[in-house]
């Protein structure tokens, strides 16, 4: 199985122009709100419909424009999990399952919903309403009723936005273990860093209605390449360069010379982690103003001054964070570590 | 007392009412669908029989319906049968003026429906006839059903168009509304009096449905 995407939709003076491929495998649609992320769930659902373009699932195609394909959504076989979970308000728990059986009858029916009530943990309050339900016990049943209805894609629509953190985490590994037993193609739309590095296996950067980039997470967590990505994945230290040499760029913003390993050519921007950032005066070395540290549950963020007035962003632990706070700090850039961004 | 007039009111505003309240939610659900200036147009069109006069609903009805006008005329060479001065001539009068209530209501309702619903629904397989009546009508159940009572009290106490196309007859066209006129007018006012109270006691009852089902409806929200 697999998943094909290239569509056109024009929504007033933006326009959704996505274009990608995903394997078995679970995918992040990854970008700040606003980007088409839901959007481009609902195009590959069903439920809106793009302007021009093509879909294609496994063998079946859902869309072609030139084609004059449109396979209606009831036909697609596709369990999107919706960010309000979309649960009818109107029927139990029970019946909101039993309206996802597709072919079942009778007994059989009746059989299949009870499987499903036990094995997602909601027998207790199969004959509750929705609003009755805490978030935990909604989105359990909005998964129940997409697996009792067999899909052949799965599309998660920032599932744990609506959630407590506390709930979040419970429910990630639920959402996780689905997603990596489902065995076809998964895609997640999300946000947040930390969601999609445990869930996925790839990731589709999105930007203002565009897809920059698709990599495996560890490729894109490793080396983000644009600017966005390294955005989204909270690398926060960006600077514009100037090239010096083969191995020598000068960061504008931060209006220091720095020596690099990687492959700078073609970037236009120099990035560094904050937690990848040392203290000392080793390689590339910085000196720099504390202008604010802030006290995180085991870490320590500081906020740093270049000489030129760039701004840095630091994480560290406590210990370094306590001989640092001196005011005056000298802190250098491992080489390996500063990346190129296009 | 001769009750004639009260079996005649309600048989036109229940049969008045239950027409109004299938033209009025498919109306509603439609022309929600619909590009906006055809929207605006049609909006305005269904809306005006709730600010005109019922005496010019009653005109333009008996402009149309007359046994001399056009539809009156082929009606009653093909069916020989009169669509004015009868007791059901009085359901035309009292559908056209009630029917903006229900449309208007209802699409308030469908207006507040989570469009998510009806989308997870499809992804889900379920057919659009299913979506609309198991899980749109449920979901709007409270606003349809306080346009429904709006419309049939409106049904109710239509005067104007009712006098106008269906007229005044003792046992034949008389409703609550004519013959409170007709017997104030002829000066018997006990009468006249007695039937203004059964006015007033069913107008009650129907504004308590009315506030009982918007009380549910705020409740069903509160709990969201």
């Amino acid at each position: 199985m697999s998943l094909f995407v290239d569509i056109e939709k024009k929504l007033g003076d933006f326009t959704l122009r996505v274009q990608f491929e995903a394997g078995d495998e679970t995918l992040a649609l990854f970008g700040a709100s606003g980007c088409g992320k839901s959007m481009t769930l609902k195009c590959i659902a069903g439920v809106e419909k793009p302007d021009r373009g093509r879909i294609v699932c496994g063998d079946t195609v859902f869309f072609d424009s030139e084609r004059k394909i449109d396979l209606p959504p009831q036909k697609r076989r596709v369990g999107f999990l919706f960010q309000s979970y979309a649960l009818f308000p109107n029927m139990t728990v029970r019946q909101n399952i039993s309206a996802g059986v597709r072919t079942l009858r009778g007994a059989a029916r009746e059989e299949r919903v009870e499987k499903v009530l036990r094995t997602m943990r909601i027998a207790h309050i199969a004959n509750q309403y929705p609003r009755t339900l805490s978030g935990g016990e909604q989105q359990r049943t909005a998964l129940a009723r997409i697996l009792v209805n067999e899909p052949q894609l799965l599309l998660l629509d920032e599932p744990f936005s609506a959630l407590d953190s506390h709930l979040r985490f419970e429910l990630e590994r639920e959402v996780g273990a689905i997603s990596r037993s489902f065995g076809k193609t998964a895609l997640l739309v999300s946000h947040d860093r930390g969601e999609v590095f445990r869930l996925c296996d790839s990731i589709a950067v999105m930007h203002a209605g565009e897809v920059e980039l698709v990599d495996t997470k560890s490729a894109v967590f490793e080396n983000p390449r644009t600017k966005n990505a390294a955005l989204l994945t909270h690398c926060r230290n960006i600077s514009r360069i100037e090239q010096l040499g083969e191995d020598r760029i000068r960061a504008l913003d931060w209006g220091v010379e720095l020596t690099v390993t990687r492959d700078f050519t073609l970037a236009r921007y120099v990035a560094i982690r904050p937690h990848n950032i040392a203290l000392g005066s080793e390689e590339n070395a910085v000196r720099c103003r504390l202008v604010q540290a802030v006290n995180e549950p085991f870490s320590a963020a500081l906020t740093l001054v270049t000489e030129d007035g760039g701004e840095i962003f630091w994480e560290t632990d406590k210990a370094t964070c306590a001989r640092a706070m001196t005011g005056e700090v000298n802190i250098s850039f491992p080489p390996q570590a500063l990346l190129p961004l296009f | 007392m001769d009750f004639f007039p009260l079996f005649n009111s309600l048989r036109i505003a229940l049969v008045s009412t239950a027409i109004v309240f299938f033209l009025g939610i498919f109306a509603a659900y439609y022309i929600a669908k619909m590009p906006r200036i055809v929207k605006g147009v049609l909006d305005v069109v269904l809306t005006l029989p709730l600010v005109l006069p019922p005496t010019v609903v009653g005109y333009l009805l008996l402009r149309l319906l007359g046994p001399k006008r056009l539809i009156g005329a082929w009606i009653l060479e093909t069916f020989g049968a009169r669509l004015t001065m009868t007791w059901w001539s009085a359901i035309f009068a009292t559908a056209v003026v009630a029917f903006p209530l229900m449309y208007r209501t209802a699409r308030g309702a469908f207006e507040s429906f989570d469009e998510t619903l009806a989308q997870s629904a499809q992804t889900l397989g379920l057919g659009n006839t299913y979506i609309f009546w198991r899980i749109r009508i449920p979901c709007c159940r409270a606003g349809i059903l306080a346009g429904t009572v709006l419309a049939f009290a409106r049904a109710l106490g239509e005067y104007g168009a009712t006098s106008m196309i269906a007229g005044y007859t003792p046992g034949r066209t008389a409703t609550i509304s004519t013959t409170v006129y007709q017997l104030w007018r002829t000066g018997d006012d006990a009468q006249a009096f007695a039937w203004v109270m059964v006015n007033l006691a069913i107008s009650a009852v129907v504004l308590l449905a009315v506030n009982f089902f918007e009380r549910r409806q705020v409740a069903g929200r509160g709990r969201r």
